[in-house]
């Protein structure tokens, strides 16, 4: 595309208004408007036309020949805006230019509003937790080239939880026409495939009628379960070229919810018929509950069955109030099991096959089957509609007996009436039973865990499970949500109060070190504008990864209390070291530190508690002591309910 | 608890250790500077509390028998300690520190675990 640079002489919002609102106002039955001239500046609407917009409309616009025309990426605001943005974290560059001129100063930066970012994968992720507590995606924008690939591991979790962002990468495609220099190293033919092998659908529109095309399908895609994240490559001249006053023809489609896919009526019926003669049903979820509304489902057909839940927490699918969520003894409840239902799993091989990290088999450790013989396995998981070849986090293959590719909350419905239906008479005494079982189950697990937390109640470094339960004796008692939580041996699910859908957010899906910080903020932005008190656990080697977001936080007054769970070291991967230390008879070398060489982040420690504080945030610690850790979370929520981010480091055990 | 009060205890542990038929001397505070150095408390926490990646140790350790022979010869998720990477004595002395370890309190005297 040619670039022109010409002076800004007319009223361009005005100009595009009429755009985008014609765009808008035809979107119910999409067809071809003519370029509208100047109109009354108004929001979009999905009102039909009135008579007057219609006229100016189809009218010749008096001012074109002589006025310059508005630039492309203001029509791309207009697309955008008809998608209800609330926020767009991204990090600037030369390549969107334009479009950032537009969304600024075209769009007056509502809606969305732009959060200055210093690393594109934080900006990936912090749309990935925000999406998570809003149940609303956000768009970013990335340089070609190097943003994309600085966004690249964000994306993949996105992509492993089934989390919508909206991903704009930048790029100078006309070679004969890009700047020369640091521009055209940073262009590629085809940017987007970097991410093609993680992002649900790509495309790269070459003019604004496809770029709004594309925008909407993105944006429907995304949306659609599985959800993920999608990208489109903007170039750079699309964007800044005037918009063609001879013939264009501007529309914006309108954008309709596509229905999740529910579960096939037969399998439906087969599967319940299995659960409800089983007499030792189990069931497992991970990504099942998409919302509110899927956290009561499951809970509505656990109780149908009284059979136990055993939650690995990829969304909050259950309260861990409730009698039934088993979650605690899940591998014991699973070698028992006649029948499983897997709801939205990761991984079903790994949930009934147990994977021994023994170097056994040549090294690669012994796997043998958790489940007795016979157990009758279900799935229901959208993931089997989108299976891509290269990355493999599809995981083991898995033979079930019922298999559907649905949705499963969308499904859970006629699950549950199929269930209810097909329960004989005689055995609701049985099921009955089995539920009193699981309340005292229930109960003595809770106390095991109060044990447990009190062995190493006084310990220094602070035990995770002490740094928990001060955390939660500060929050309990308000709208609380936690964005993020580092290992800490699920101290939060096994002794708080989850009850709620944003009481839990899950993982990165990815596994990814360094989604952490910039998802609680993603999420605490999401919260702020529900007046929830945010509150993160957040791992060390977690915030080293791009610290910056901290910055961001405060920039955008991202109200969020993080806790610091620091053990000064990756301890995963000295656990790793240190099992292949003694797998072949060698003493693991520490240096001058606690763990292996290259796992520790010691010597010098980190006080991320200036690092914080350097970036805006109110900040304590570190903290050692278990018994000073009171008064610090007491200053710092003070502080979050101002509307401010504070940081508590603490220096913890390892989980 | 900080390491000074473990090492109040130390004599005594050792001793009850050597009172049990233990042929060797054990030394509580070599035993905890094992248990660091060989990476125990990676899993298992300083104090032996277990948690997500191990289980507790302490207080109240398995009888010296048994938690050597799995030390030993385990293959489960626990990596084997042979004598080449842990010494009969070294490992003697982790066994003192983790009898050495006091209880916590009882759970039920912790507000914060009571509301």
């Amino acid at each position: 595309m040619a670039r022109k640079n010409s002076p800004i002489n007319v009223d361009r919002r005005k100009f595009l208004a009429g755009v985008a609102v014609a765009g808008a106002a035809t979107a119910a039955a999409p067809q071809k408007t003519p370029v509208a001239a100047p109109i009354p500046d108004r929001g979009s609407s999905g009102l039909r036309p009135s008579a007057q917009m219609a006229a100016a409309e189809t009218a010749m616009p008096r001012e074109l020949p002589r006025a310059h025309m508005a630039d492309g990426s203001d029509f791309m605001v207009d697309v955008i805006k008809t998608l209800d943005f609330e926020y767009l974290p991204a990090n600037p560059a030369s390549s969107f230019r334009g479009l950032h001129e537009s969304l600024i100063d075209y769009g007056g930066n509502k809606k969305p509003e732009f959060l200055t970012c210093m690393h594109e994968e934080s900006a990936v992720a912090m749309a990935h937790g925000y999406f998570k507590a809003a149940g609303k995606p956000l768009l970013t924008l990335c340089h070609g080239t190097v943003g994309l690939q600085h966004a690249a591991m964000a994306i993949y979790n996105a992509w492993c939880d089934r989390v919508p962002v909206i991903v704009v990468g930048g790029t100078d495609l006309d070679a004969a026409k890009r700047p020369p220099g640091v521009p055209t190293v940073h262009s590629a033919q085809d940017i987007n495939a970097l991410v093609r092998d993680f992002t649900k659908w790509d495309d790269t529109p070459v003019s604004l009628q496809h770029f709004a095309q594309s925008f909407v399908r993105a944006y429907k895609i995304a949306m659609t379960p599985p959800m993920g994240p999608v990208a489109i490559a903007l170039d750079g001249g699309l964007q800044q070229a005037p918009i063609h006053e001879n013939g264009e023809r501007l529309y914006i489609p309108r954008y309709v919810a596509t229905s999740p896919p529910q579960g096939d009526s037969g399998a439906v019926r087969e599967a319940a018929r299995l659960l409800a003669n089983a007499e030792r049903p189990v069931i497992v979820v991970d990504r099942a509950a998409r919302s509110a509304e899927g956290m009561k489902l499951i809970v509505e057909l656990a109780e149908a069955l009284q059979a136990p839940v055993v939650d690995q927490g990829g969304r909050m699918n259950f309260p861990n109030t409730h009698y039934l969520n088993q979650s605690g003894r899940g591998n014991a409840l699973i070698g028992q099991a006649d029948v499983i239902l897997g709801l939205e799993l990761a991984d079903y091989w790994g949930t009934v096959n147990a994977f021994i990290d023994n170097g056994e088999e040549d090294g690669t450790g012994l796997r043998e089957p958790r489940t007795k013989n016979g157990v009758k396995l279900i799935s229901i998981s959208s993931t089997g509609l989108l299976t891509k070849s290269n990355y493999q986090e599809f995981q083991r293959f898995q033979v079930v007996d019922v298999e559907m590719a649905a949705d499963a909350e969308a499904t859970l419905p006629a699950l549950i009436e199929a269930i209810k239906a097909a329960i004989p008479n005689d055995r609701k005494p049985a099921i009955e039973k089995r539920g009193e079982a699981l309340r005292k189950a229930w109960t003595d697990g809770r106390e095991r865990a109060k044990g447990a937390a009190a062995v190493a109640w006084d310990a220094s470094p602070i035990s995770t499970a002490r740094l928990s339960m001060e955390l939660w004796a500060r929050i309990k008692d308000f709208d609380w949500s936690l964005v993020s939580s580092g290992n800490v041996s699920n101290w939060s699910k096994r002794l708080w109060a989850m009850e709620r859908y944003y009481q839990w957010l899950g993982g990165p899906g990815g596994y990814g070190v360094g989604y952490g910080a910039p998802a609680a903020v993603g999420a605490a932005l999401a919260n702020r504008a529900e007046g929830r008190f945010s509150v993160s656990i957040q791992s060390d080697g977690d915030l080293m990864y791009a610290p910056g977001v901290l910055w961001t936080a405060a920039r955008h007054r991202i109200p969020l209390l993080s806790v610091m769970h620091n053990n000064r070291a990756y301890h995963q991967e000295a656990m790793h070291v240190q099992r292949l230390a003694n797998r072949r008879d060698r003493v693991a070398v520490l240096g001058h530190d606690r763990c292996p060489i290259g796992t520790a982040i010691e010597n010098p420690d980190p006080d991320y508690a200036k690092l914080a504080a350097s970036l805006g945030w109110w900040s304590a610690g570190p903290i050692k002591d278990p018994n000073e850790l009171a008064g610090a979370l007491e200053y710092a929520v003070e502080v979050v309910k101002a509307g401010e981010p504070a940081l508590v480091d603490v220096w913890t055990q390892p989980r | 608890m900080r390491a000074a009060s473990y090492l109040a205890l130390a004599a005594l542990a050792g001793g009850l250790f050597l009172a049990q038929g233990g042929a060797l001397a054990a030394s509580a505070e070599n035993g905890r500077h094992v248990f660091m150095r060989a990476g125990c408390w990676q899993c298992h926490g300083t104090m032996g509390q277990g948690g997500a990646a191990g289980p507790k140790l302490a207080p109240d350790p398995l009888p010296f028998d048994a938690l050597s022979s799995f030390v030993r010869t385990t293959n489960r998720e626990m990596p084997a300690y042979r004598e080449g990477v842990l010494s009969d004595a070294d490992l003697a002395d982790l066994y003192a520190y983790l009898q050495s370890i006091p209880k916590g309190p009882d759970p039920k005297t912790i507000p914060l675990l009571n509301r």
